[in-house]
Order: C-alpha cells, then sequence, then structure tokens
C-alpha cells in the first residue's frame, strides 16, 4: 500500500493526493491528520462498489461531479471506488449494462453504496420513469435492499426537486419518500457541490459510516450553516446596503441581494465557503449577482418565487439581541447601603440623645424657673 | 424697647461641630470636582430610568420643603396676623435663605448642562407650560425674597440704620411675595410629578398632587421651627421656647389635618387605596409614611403633650420625617420607570455630597446666630 | 378674626386644587399636526436584521456603542446596544417566550420591536422642558431636541412616557439624545434613513393619515392571505414585495394611546409584550398636568389675586403690630452687645 501510495496514483504525485484528502479531511470538518487516513483508505484494495441510478434528472449532478479536478471524476470512479453502474458514464449499454448491475448488486450484497439521482414518480403506477421495462421505483426498492449505504443527490433525489414542483404532474418525490424505513443520506442541490458528495463517499470508505446528519438527513458538515452566514455580501446586508433591482446602482455595487429575493438567508448550504468549479472567489451564484434561490432547502428552491423575501433563520432570538426589559443602573452596594444605614443611624440616634437631654433640660429648667426664673 | 429684641449668640466660632461639618463639606467639595471634570456618571448612580436622583429629590425638594419654615412663619405672622410668634420669625427665615439657596447652587451641579441655565431667564425661550420652569422662576425669585427679607439683620448688625429704615417701608410687598412665591412652587413641585403619568404608582399620582405638596410644605415648614427650636436650646445652651412652640402646635395640627384629610379621601375617591396592602416596597413604604403623618399628629392632639418640649420634638421630628418620607415616596419610591428594567441607590459620593450640602447649612446656621442678631434675646 | 382668615386662606387653597375626580383639571387635548408625517412599525414584517439601526448611526454620525465587560452576554463586542442611549436612538429588541419556535406568537415564540421616539402628538417632553430646548414642529409635528439651549435637568428623561429620550451622564458636557426622524435628511428630500434601509418595508415612512389607512388595510387583510407590502416611503415608486398576512393584534398601536403618537406599531403579540405601556390614558399627561397649570396661573389672574390680597395683609398687619416686628423694629444690640457676650462666654 504504502508503495502505491509512493507512486502515486493516476499521474497524480503522492504529495498531491495526500494534499487532496487533507482537504476531504477539511471538508469534512476533521483533523487534518485524518487525511493520510482517508487516503490510505482511498488507495485501499477491493474499492468499495458504487451503483448510480437515474432518475427524473437532468444529469446536472452527473455534470457537475465531472467539474470535480481535485481528484478529477476518474481518480474517484477508477482508483477510489469501483461505479459499477452509472447511465452517463458506464460504457456498456443495454442488456450488457443491466447484467453487470445485477452481477455487481448480487456480489456485493450488504456492501455496496446506492446512489441514486432523479426524483421517482408515484403517479399512474410510476410509469413516467422506466429503464429495462421496469419503474424507477422498482429498481430503487430493489437496490436499496443491499445496499450498505443509500445516497441522494441533488434536490430531486433528495425532495423531489423541479419535477415535484407544483403542479408535480408524475407524483415526483425523493427516494426518502420511497425507501421509507431505510436511512436515506441527502445531499441536495441544483445541481450539488461535488465535493460535498466526494467529501461524504470518502467519509464512508475511510470510517465505514456515513457522517453525521442534520434532521433533513444531510450531512453536517455541508449544510449545518445558512448561506447568509458566510455571505461575502453579509456586511451589505448589516448596513442596510440592499439592490433593489437586477442592474441598478446597488446591484453594480455588489450590496445585498435580499431585497431581490435572495433565500440565503433561510437556506443551509455551504456554497459561499466552498464555491464551485475550482476558479476561485466570486464563483457562486451571489457571487455572481444572482440571488441564491434555495435549491438546498425543501419548501423554498422551486417552491417560493424567485423575488419573495426571504425568511430570516440567523436571527431568531436568542441571537444577539438586546431583551425588550434590560436590567440597568447601579442598585444597592455594601458601601452605598452601610453610609444610608450609618446616615440613618445617626440621625435617630441623635434625635434620641436629643430628646432624652430636653427632658433633663425640661426638669431643669423648671428648677430654674423657680429660682431665678432666667438662665442667662 | 420692643420685646423680642435678637442678640448674637456669640461664643467661639472654631468648635468641634464646626471642624466636622468643615470636614464633611470639604469633601462634598472635592467630590463634585469630580462631577465637573468626569460627569455625573461618575459620581452619581443616575440613569436614564432614574434621571433624577437624591440631589433633586433630598437637595431641591426637601430641601426647600425645609425651607418653608420662613414661608410658614410669615404667612402666621403676617398674613393670618398672629403676632406672638414675632421671636421666631427672624430664625426661620434664616432657615429658608439656607435651605432655599443651598437648593438654588445643588440645582447648578445637578444640571448636566449647568452653562446653558440663564436660558431659564430668557423670555424667548421660556416654557411657561412647563411645570419645571415656573419651579425655576419662583425659586430663584424666592431666593431673592429671602436675602431681602433677611437683609435688616445684616443692617443691623452693621448699624446701617438709614437704609433699614428705607428696606422697612417696602418690605410688605417683600414678604407678600415670599409668602406667594412657595405657596407657587411648592404646590408645582406636586403638580410636576403629574406628568410622570403611569410612571408613578397610583399611590401618589394624583392631581391633588399640588394641594397635598403645598400643606405638607407648609407643615414641614412649622415643624422644623419647634425642631430648631428645641436644638438651639440645647446646642447653644439657650432656653426653652415650650410655650410658644405649644400654640404653634395648633396650627401644625390643623394643616397636618387637612393634609390628611386630602391625602386619604382622594385615595378612597380614586380606589387607590387597595394598593397600600400590595405588600411590597411601595405599600410599606406607604403605610411607613402614613403611619409617620398620623403619628405625628397623634402626639400633637394631646393638649398635654403639646406642653411638653419633649413630646413636641418627637411629634416635629416625626411629621418632618413623614414628609420627607412623602417626597421621596413620590419622586423616586413610588417611581416606576418604564422600557427596561431599571436599578437606582444612590452611590456613596452622592450621599456624602449631599451630606455636604446640609452640613453647610447647618455650619451657616452656626455662624450666623453667632454673629448676627438671629435669635431672640431673653432679656 | 384670626380663626376666620386660617380658613379663608384654606378656601382659597381648597378652591385651587381639583374638587372633583382624577381629571378634573385638563387641558383640551392637542390634534394631530396639519402636515404629519411618521412611521409604521409593523413587528410581523421585521425580520430583525438590525439594518435600520446600523443605519440610523451612519445618518446621525453616532459611534458605536461597546458594552462594558463582565455583563451578562455580548460584552466586549462592536456595537451591540443593549438599550436606547444618547448614542443610539434606534435599537430593535426582541420578546422571547419559552422555546422560541415562531415568530410573532406570544407563547413559545419570539417577536421584535423597534425602539425609538414616538413622535406623540401632545408629546409630554416638549410640555416639560422649560427652555424649549425639545419642540414639536406645528406642521409636520417632529419632536427635535436642540442642545444648544437644553440646560441638562433631565426632565424630559423623566416624564416620557416611553423612556425614549437620553442623557450622556458619563460626558461632562454631556447631551439628550434621540431620534428626530432624520429631519436633516427630510430637510434635503431624503426620508428617514430606517425606513430607508429596511428591507421588508417593516418601517414605512410617510404621512400618517397615509399610514393609518395602510395599517387598516393590513388588519382588514385575512391572516395567511398574500398581500403586497410598500418599502420605504408609503406611495413612493420603491419596489413592493408580497408577503404572508400576520396574525395581528386587532390594533394600532399609537392610534389613541396617550393622546396619539406618530409612530404607531402593528403586531402580532400584544404591545404590552412589547415593552409599550397598554394601560394608558387617551390623552396625553401633558393635558393633565398642563390642566392644573393652567387652571392655576390662567393669565396670571390667580396669582396676581393672590399677591394683592397678601400685600394688603400683610401691610395692614405689619402695621398693627409694628412695634413687635423683628424685622422692623430697630434693636439696640449691637456689636458691643455681642462681643460683650464673646467675653463672657470665653
Amino acid at each position: 500500500m504504502d508503495g502505491e501510495l509512493n507512486s502515486g496514483i493516476g499521474g497524480v504525485s503522492r504529495r498531491e493526493f495526500i494534499q487532496f484528502c487533507t482537504g476531504v479531511a477539511a471538508t469534512l470538518g476533521l483533523s487534518p491528520a485524518l487525511g493520510v487516513r482517508i487516503a490510505e483508505a482511498a488507495t485501499a484494495p477491493g474499492r468499495p462498489p458504487v451503483v448510480w441510478l437515474s432518475a427524473q434528472e437532468c444529469t446536472g449532478c452527473t455534470e457537475s461531479l465531472l467539474r470535480s479536478t481535485h481528484p478529477t471524476l476518474e481518480h474517484l470512479i477508477l482508483e477510489a471506488i469501483s461505479l459499477d453502474y452509472n447511465e452517463t458514464l458506464q460504457a456498456a449499454a443495454g442488456h450488457q449494462a443491466e447484467a453487470a448491475r445485477h452481477a455487481s448488486m448480487k456480489a456485493n450484497h450488504g456492501s455496496y453504496v446506492l446512489v441514486v439521482d432523479g426524483s421517482i414518480p408515484t403517479k399512474d403506477g410510476g410509469i413516467y420513469c422506466k429503464v429495462a421495462n421496469r419503474t424507477m421505483q422498482e429498481h430503487v426498492v430493489e437496490a436499496a435492499a443491499g445496499a450498505a449505504a443509500i445516497i441522494a443527490i441533488g434536490s430531486c433525489a433528495s425532495w423531489g426537486g423541479i419535477p415535484s414542483s407544483g403542479p408535480n404532474p408524475t407524483g415526483a418525490v425523493g427516494v426518502q419518500k420511497i425507501l421509507t424505513d431505510k436511512t436515506v443520506l441527502n445531499i441536495p442541490g441544483c445541481p450539488p457541490n461535488p465535493y460535498n458528495f466526494l467529501a461524504t463517499v470518502l467519509h464512508f470508505i475511510t470510517f465505514g459510516k456515513l457522517p453525521e446528519l442534520d434532521h433533513k438527513n444531510r450531512p453536517k458538515f455541508a449544510y449545518s450553516r445558512l448561506i447568509h452566514e458566510n455571505c461575502e455580501r453579509r456586511p451589505h446586508f448589516d448596513a442596510g446596503r440592499f439592490a433593489l433591482e437586477f442592474g441598478d446602482e446597488g446591484h453594480r455595487q455588489g450590496w445585498c441581494l435580499y431585497k431581490i429575493g435572495c433565500k440565503g438567508p433561510e437556506t443551509y448550504a455551504n456554497c459561499p465557503t466552498i464555491l464551485f468549479g475550482d476558479v476561485g472567489p466570486g464563483a457562486w451564484p451571489v457571487g455572481t449577482g444572482h440571488p441564491c434561490f434555495g435549491c438546498t432547502e425543501e419548501g423554498v428552491g422551486f417552491t417560493k418565487p424567485i423575488h419573495a423575501l426571504a425568511e430570516l433563520k440567523t436571527v431568531s432570538p436568542p441571537t444577539a439581541f438586546a431583551r425588550i426589559a434590560e436590567d440597568k443602573g447601579q442598585g444597592i452596594t455594601p458601601g452605598a447601603a452601610a453610609l444610608a444605614a450609618g446616615l440613618g443611624g445617626a440621625a435617630i440616634g441623635a434625635g434620641a440623645v436629643f430628646a432624652s437631654r430636653l427632658g433633663k433640660a425640661e426638669q431643669a429648667e423648671s428648677g430654674e424657673h423657680a429660682d431665678s426664673g432666667n438662665p442667662e | 424697647m420692643s420685646a423680642h429684641a435678637h442678640a448674637p449668640v456669640g461664643g467661639r466660632l472654631v468648635t468641634a461641630p464646626f471642624l466636622v461639618l468643615a470636614f464633611l463639606a470639604a469633601i462634598a467639595l472635592a467630590l463634585l470636582a469630580g462631577r465637573f471634570v468626569y460627569g455625573l456618571g461618575a459620581v452619581t448612580n443616575l440613569n436614564d430610568g432614574y434621571p433624577w436622583g437624591i440631589w433633586v429629590i433630598i437637595d431641591i425638594v426637601i430641601g426647600t420643603a425645609f425651607g418653608c419654615a420662613g414661608y410658614a412663619v410669615s404667612l402666621i405672622v403676617y398674613i393670618l396676623n398672629r403676632g406672638e410668634y414675632h421671636p421666631i420669625v427672624r430664625s426661620a427665615v434664616m432657615a429658608s435663605l439656607f435651605g432655599y439657596t443651598l437648593a438654588g447652587i445643588a440645582v447648578m451641579f445637578d444640571l448636566g448642562r449647568y452653562w446653558n441655565f440663564y436660558n431659564l431667564f430668557l423670555p424667548w425661550y421660556a416654557q411657561p407650560n412647563s411645570v419645571m420652569w415656573e419651579i425655576a422662576l419662583c425659586v430663584a425669585g424666592y431666593i431673592t425674597v429671602l436675602w431681602i427679607e433677611f437683609a435688616p439683620t445684616f443692617l443691623e448688625r452693621f448699624g446701617l440704620h438709614n437704609a433699614r429704615e428705607k428696606l422697612s417701608r417696602v418690605l410688605f410687598i417683600i414678604i407678600a411675595l415670599g409668602v406667594l412665591l412657595p405657596t407657587m412652587h411648592q404646590s408645582s413641585l406636586g403638580t410636576a410629578i403629574v406628568i410622570l403619568g403611569h410612571k408613578v404608582s397610583p399611590l401618589w399620582q394624583t392631581q391633588f398632587l399640588p394641594l397635598l405638596y403645598l400643606s405638607s410644605a407648609i407643615l414641614m415648614g412649622l415643624a422644623l421651627v419647634p425642631f430648631e427650636s428645641v436644638l438651639s436650646a440645647l446646642g447653644l445652651r439657650r432656653q426653652l421656647e415650650t410655650g410658644l412652640m405649644g400654640r404653634l402646635n395648633r396650627v401644625i395640627l390643623a394643616v397636618g389635618a387637612i393634609f390628611l384629610a386630602v391625602r386619604l379621601g382622594d385615595l378612597l375617591f380614586r380606589g387607590a387605596l387597595g394598593h397600600a396592602l400590595a405588600g411590597d416596597l411601595q405599600a410599606n413604604m406607604f403605610l411607613l409614611e402614613s403611619a409617620l403623618f398620623i403619628g405625628g399628629l397623634a402626639l400633637l392632639a394631646r393638649q398635654q403633650a403639646r406642653r411638653s418640649a419633649r413630646a413636641q420634638f418627637v411629634a416635629a421630628v416625626t411629621l418632618l420625617m413623614a414628609g420627607i418620607l412623602f417626597r421621596i415616596n413620590s419622586y423616586l419610591v413610588g417611581y416606576e420607570p418604564v422600557n427596561g428594567t431599571w436599578h437606582y441607590f444612590p452611590s456613596v459620593p452622592e450621599m456624602l455630597v449631599t451630606v455636604g450640602i446640609f452640613s453647610i447649612e447647618i455650619l451657616l446656621y452656626l455662624v450666623f446666630v453667632k454673629k448676627l442678631p438671629v435669635l431672640a434675646k431673653h432679656a | 378674626m384670626k380663626r376666620r382668615d386660617f380658613l379663608k386662606a384654606t378656601a382659597v387653597l381648597a378652591a385651587a386644587a381639583p374638587a372633583t375626580g382624577q381629571a378634573a383639571l385638563m387641558r383640551e387635548p392637542k390634534s394631530m399636526p396639519p402636515q404629519a408625517i411618521g412611521m409604521l412599525y409593523d413587528s410581523t414584517l421585521c425580520i430583525g436584521c438590525k439594518a435600520c439601526m446600523s443605519a440610523c448611526k451612519e445618518a446621525n454620525d453616532l459611534p458605536p456603542e461597546r458594552l462594558p465587560e463582565g455583563g451578562e452576554w455580548n460584552t466586549g463586542t462592536w456595537d451591540t446596544p443593549l438599550d436606547l442611549s444618547p448614542t443610539t436612538y434606534n435599537i430593535i429588541k426582541a420578546y422571547v417566550n419559552g422555546t422560541r419556535a415562531e415568530k410573532d406568537r406570544a407563547e413559545n415564540g419570539y417577536a421584535f420591536v423597534k425602539r425609538h421616539c414616538l413622535h406623540c402628538v401632545d408629546p409630554s417632553c416638549v410640555s416639560a422642558c422649560p427652555v424649549s430646548a425639545m419642540h414639536k414642529d406645528p406642521l409636520t409635528g417632529l419632536v427635535s431636541h436642540d442642545p444648544s439651549l437644553c440646560i441638562g435637568c433631565r426632565y424630559c428623561v423623566y416624564s416620557c412616557p416611553f423612556g425614549v429620550p437620553r442623557y450622556e451622564y458619563n460626558d461632562p458636557f454631556g447631551q439628550i439624545g434621540k431620534c428626530q426622524l432624520c429631519s436633516h435628511l427630510l430637510a434635503e428630500g431624503g426620508i428617514p434613513a430606517c425606513c430607508d434601509v429596511c428591507p421588508t418595508g417593516a418601517s414605512l415612512f410617510g404621512p400618517v393619515e397615509q399610514l393609518k389607512a395602510e395599517a387598516r388595510r393590513r388588519l382588514d387583510a385575512a391572516p395567511g392571505t398574500e398581500l403586497e407590502f410598500p418599502r420605504g416611503e408609503i406611495g413612493s415608486d420603491r419596489p413592493t414585495h408580497v408577503a404572508t398576512v400576520g396574525d395581528y393584534q386587532q390594533h394600532l398601536y399609537g392610534d389613541r394611546e396617550l393622546g396619539g403618537t406618530q409612530v404607531m406599531y402593528l403586531s402580532g403579540v400584544p404591545f404590552d409584550r412589547l415593552g409599550l405601556p397598554t394601560d394608558v390614558p387617551d390623552v396625553g399627561y401633558p393635558t393633565l398636568s398642563e390642566g392644573v397649570q393652567h387652571t392655576l396661573y390662567k393669565g396670571m389672574a390667580g396669582p396676581a389675586l393672590l399677591l394683592g390680597g397678601l400685600v394688603f395683609l400683610a401691610r395692614r398687619n405689619i402695621k398693627r403690630n409694628q412695634a413687635d416686628d423683628p424685622l422692623f423694629t430697630d434693636e439696640d444690640t449691637e456689636p458691643d452687645a455681642a462681643a460683650q457676650k464673646e467675653e463672657k462666654d470665653s
């Protein structure tokens, strides 16, 4: 294994490959030291087999994956995993391809990874998407039976995506709706960032389990923060500088796009931090001047109109808000209490002393009056 | 010669109490230097919930109520024609002089932007709807009136008989003003609370506040006379004026009865008396305040007690405390700041400044009675 | 005679005081100025972005506010004011309850509120200010403050029923600070900075009458339906946006409270939860305090009459008793007497 690592993989030097794996570790929020372990796992013999089913989809997810450059997709599918079935990338076709898939599923029963892109039609018996004369519903259920892990890639597979938006003529749903008794890891996005997929797969083959998921079964390393939180235009939001129309002064100045419908404040994804296409800063929708439309968020992307205002999630209390009634002012301090008590006590004491002396003086005076009548 | 001739008490000026008072006054002056260099916040605990602290409520609102001795006695002697109180007019006017002059000075260091204070007297900036403006003008006017009213004492001391003679001829106008002005601003000190609206507990918030403040100011001014008489009798080894004070106490009793009737009648009429049993700080302070008023007056109600110097003294002190508490309660305890949870208790330097102010007052009293013909000579 | 005098004086005092009831003496409530402008703040539209706070500081050239260390939260962070202050004219506060699960819900929910000057129709601060440093514009009704006149008595702070004006206690030359609805921007044809930047139109500027009609439109719309909301200034050509109608409290705060305010509130949670006083009369408190003052001092007739009476009585009584009076009778107690006494004492 060391030898293989040292000799490099597919034209990538060992140094470059370790760097990549360290990068994956960082994407996953893991210690850089684990990068070496990921590298070892990715180059271990007996690469994990992957079966990739495509339902009602546009191939955008696969296209996006093809754009990944560190490593390139071919490194992943030729060196790290064994992609046993993918309608876009496989060389085989027709019965041959079906036979290869079934052979792989049988041979690797219980250990292969099932990846699904595209939504599953359920209306009219699911006849709107068929491969090899069988509905996608049947394919998915069959493939899921022996899968060690199920990954739904793209918004369509995650929760229905475009095909499911009203009036949803095919009754499209996400994979989870079909496989209600299984855990389906969702990597939504239209398309999703390829590195979120790569990192998930490498996490699985390294640790033998899926990464930590959020309540929508999305890996937390990629979907735990709002776009709004890491957006480079956030200072404009905080300062109240908004683009009001496409092409207006504010838009050209690169101001916040919230007022023209940016869904960043209610969409969870790491777009602003890992960007797209490996071409440097600004390479993501908001960076190019288009409001985020919330593709990773069920109920937002393909559901809310682009111009509709987002519902802010990040600022829900208790995030840094003054309360209605803040506690202010200096109450009683021990020193002040002592002084006040001392003054009060002194006054009462003096009063008492005077009152008692008064009694004596009165007696004395009445006595003196009897004598001379005048003390002077 | 007059039956009530006045004479300086004489005696050494620099005594132990004198030094203690001077020391306290020096501390206050040093702290005030801090206030003018670093701002009010450096010395006081004032905040936007409690923008008025003890420098206003004790130094000014209570200080001028103490200063009502001259007003109350003038009212009785010159307006209600009770000549027998003549012997105490001069010392009462002097008490007012100090109370008001020092309150006027205290205003200057409580004002955040004191350098603008003269705007109060510029007609084009005046805001006659402001209760505060009326108080400021009346107090300033009354301080002037008091100095003129007290001027005979100085003129006498320095033998300026001609000037004194001339002054005597117009003095009745000054005396009339000296009754009018406190009537106006002491009632206005109560009106000043009306605009606070719901920020003041129903136990104190009423449109009767002007009448309550006026009657309690007269009450405090009158109670201060036997109080001061006893203190000076003991402190300066003078004869007690028990007989005279006993008659004065009948007037105190009458004014106190008016106050109590209005106070309780108003609370009953507004149905606010239930708040008195809430068991919280405000309710308890109200009960304490009322108990002091009733207790002090009850003590004077007995004819026998009115003849005892000790009972008179205790009653005077009780009524003074009641008046003080009424003012503190209506301005501070019964006051509930809005828009936040606010805390205020005077800071140590803040209290020391107030202590210093009252020290100066006593200090001046000692100097004046020793050097000027203020107290009646027991000839 | 003496007793009668006393009773007479008492009667004068009693007559001067209100004879019946709490609001017996009342100055006529002030009416809305003819060209009143103001603001409608809709808590259900507010997203708590605080853009208004930041724009306010920029427009009014106010420094950021650093909280002192050692507080309960947010200590030492940059410009996160806890409350209004002389350098914070506008603040977004949050009402929170229980799990804070849902916006604009009183129980287990949360809501935002924007606090600043409400520009009362009958402002206490203007009535309280002794030197006209607080001023209500007779046309637009905006309440502004002029520090060059202010004597720093803080009676405005003390009297404001909403706790808005604030004073700088830690400055020897401190000033009162409060929202003036960006009068300086209005003079240049602009609108208040907070309304200008508000992304949802939660702060909406405009003539009070139009704002009240807009509030009525929102209150009349069925909760949950879609409605178009103007942004910035009502009736302007700024882009509007469509949002869901909130579940409003069926009342426009400021419509009648304390004689009405020119800044008005709509909310999904009861107004008192947002720190706005609700148990208040429909007239401003100045009607009561000025009611007392105007009754007692109408044309200064009362005091003049009283003074006349006092002068008469004083003159008569002095003449009668002059011989007895220490203020009038010369005495032979001069320095030598005092000196003798001093000798005797020492």
